[in-house]
């Protein structure tokens, strides 16, 4: 069904008793074109631009779990395309075009909120660096804009300016930044996927591959083997365990990131913030509760749980940043799985195995990513070329030096 | 999490720092047949969901490296020794 002001009215009319399941429930079928294991934001994204733009519909997405069980339901919404290398910067600023179409795309109130993401900065050094780095978004065609210590203080007065080390001297603000429902998301695409004829398949596990002669011929699962020529993994923290089944080692370590929300209170911050001097980053959603998160972990970890010294060192952040935190209450903290690459950016690519195709390496970041990574990935699987703006997403620049290091501190997952 | 140090004993995390997985080998030549192995240990992980063999560096201690024996899945520590064998 589409969404409209009149079913909208038609279905408030009769009690709402009418709407209709969102997706099917399908058994898995023998075969398919194409199986994508894992179906968080970017399975499912894959999946509804493998049909849509590639008109590839006999496809299925298996998980393990119920969908946004993983890091898709669990991340802190933060969407922005401000990052400095020429690899990322024009895939980002694609992921943020496909998000400013995103509703009309889906047809689904994904709540995208352009509200703004603002980096504070506490130095001469730290705003040089943001300027050259506001001056690289603004070449590839995204908005940035550097805000002295009085502007900052028109958007956010109640942070702390005058904070005895760290001092806020301005900011760099993104105003198409911000952040979008997250749950939203997920089911927007899997409604999409499954009205253009993509099977979505819970609670099924990928247990194993079929490989011969170097070439997949389709997955074990938890309900039987599937058949298929193209298997495609995004299984974000999983990644390790995942395509070691498949005999690949990867670059990648798992870590674990917690996230915090407050008690809800009437609306205080009406942007997205972020501390310069330490890891904080805060919004506030739509029930009230300021969401906040910090650091990975830092050790490997498949608990989707962490410990107490990230917790006070985000605390810590927080009280510096912005001081009136501490007089709410958390309601709920929870973690999730990265994927950390040891440049901190992202793979997209084949794999030695014919027909086994990757995307994962996200690390905390992969949300703001979900459009363009979908978008790619299908370009990836459907026509056998990495995208324009995904083509330096490869393995094999770990060996020929060609690494995106962000944040310039070498194959440290713990550091990026 | 705690780590006991066979030094300082039984310590809280936020005291050590990590480093990552302890069974990589560092090939011990800069000869071009060993590209691949170097490629290897600089990026290439197993990462595993289970016992896990990791450094770990004392800093707020005694300045030790240690290899610790975690599993990755419940965060219990098996193991901590140090890392350069025969202390
Ligand atoms: C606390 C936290 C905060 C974050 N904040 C942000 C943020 O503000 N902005 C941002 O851009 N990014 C953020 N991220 C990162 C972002 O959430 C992830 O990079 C992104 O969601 C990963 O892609 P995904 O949605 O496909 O992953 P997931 O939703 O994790 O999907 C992977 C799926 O694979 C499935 N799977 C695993 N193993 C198997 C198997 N064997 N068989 C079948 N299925 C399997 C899992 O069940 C899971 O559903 C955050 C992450 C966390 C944890
Ligand atoms: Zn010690």
């Amino acid at each position: 069904m589409r969404y409209s002001i009149a079913s909208l009215v038609a279905n408030a009319l009769t009690g709402n008793r009418n709407w209709k399941p969102v997706w099917r429930e399908p058994e898995p079928k023998p075969a398919y074109d194409v199986v994508i294991v894992g179906g968080g934001g970017h399975g499912l994204a894959t999946a509804h631009y493998l049909a849509k733009e590639h008109g590839i519909t006999n496809v299925a997405v298996i998980d393990k779990s119920y969908l946004g069980s993983g890091n898709v339901g669990r991340n802190t919404t933060i969407v922005r395309s401000n990052y400095l290398l020429p690899e990322n910067e024009p895939f980002y600023e694609w992921s943020m075009k496909l998000w400013e179409g995103l509703e009309q795309d889906l047809n689904y109130n994904t709540m995208v909120s352009q509200r703004g993401v603002l980096n504070v900065f506490h130095s001469d050094g730290q705003r040089d660096a943001f300027v050259r780095r506001g001056n690289a978004m603004l070449l590839h065609g995204a908005d940035a804009q550097l805000l002295d210590r009085e502007q900052v203080r028109t958007l956010v007065p109640f942070i702390d300016f005058d904070n005895a080390r760290f001092p806020v001297r301005g900011g760099l603000l993104q105003p198409r930044g911000g952040t979008v429902r997250h749950d939203a998301v997920i089911w927007g695409y899997a409604r999409s996927a499954d009205t253009l004829g993509v099977d979505i398949i819970q609670n099924c596990a990928a247990t194993g591959f079929r490989i011969e002669n170097g070439r997949i011929l389709g997955v074990e699962t938890e309900r039987g083997f599937i058949g298929a020529k193209t298997v495609a993994l995004s299984v974000a923290g999983s990644s390790g365990r995942v395509a070691q089944m498949a005999g690949l080692r990867l670059p990648v370590e798992s870590h674990a990131l917690q996230a915090f929300v407050t008690e809800g209170i009437k609306p205080l911050l009406d942007t997205v913030i972020t501390f310069g001097a330490g890891h904080f980053y805060c919004s506030q959603s739509d029930k009230g509760g300021l969401v906040f998160g910090g650091d990975i972990e830092g050790y490997n970890s498949y608990a989707q749980r962490g410990n107490l010294p990230a917790v006070e060192d985000v605390a810590e952040g927080g009280m510096a940043l912005m001081p009136a935190i501490g007089r709410l209450r958390i309601l709920r903290s929870w973690a999730g799985l990265l994927d950390m690459s040891m440049d901190g950016s992202p793979i997209m690519d084949h794999t030695p195995v014919e027909g086994l195709y990757f995307n994962g390496g996200w690390c905390y970041g992969g949300f703001k990513a979900t459009p363009a990574a979908g978008w790619c990935f299908a370009h990836l699987i459907a026509t056998g070329q990495p995208h324009p703006h995904a083509t330096a997403y490869r393995f094999d620049r770990f060996g020929t030096g060609r690494v995106i290091d962000e944040k310039g501190v070498g194959a440290q997952p713990n550091l990026h | 999490m705690r780590i006991t140090c066979p030094y300082c004993g039984e310590r809280a995390l936020d005291e050590f720092t990590y480093r990552g997985d302890a069974t990589v080998k560092r090939p011990d030549s800069l000869d071009e047949n060993t590209a691949e192995a170097w490629v290897d240990y600089v990026y290439l992980r197993d990462n595993p969901a289970g016992p896990h063999k990791e450094l770990w560096h004392h800093g707020a201690g005694c300045h030790a490296w240690l290899e610790v024996t975690r599993d990755t899945v419940t965060h219990e520590i098996l193991d901590v020794a140090f890392a350069r064998k025969g202390c």
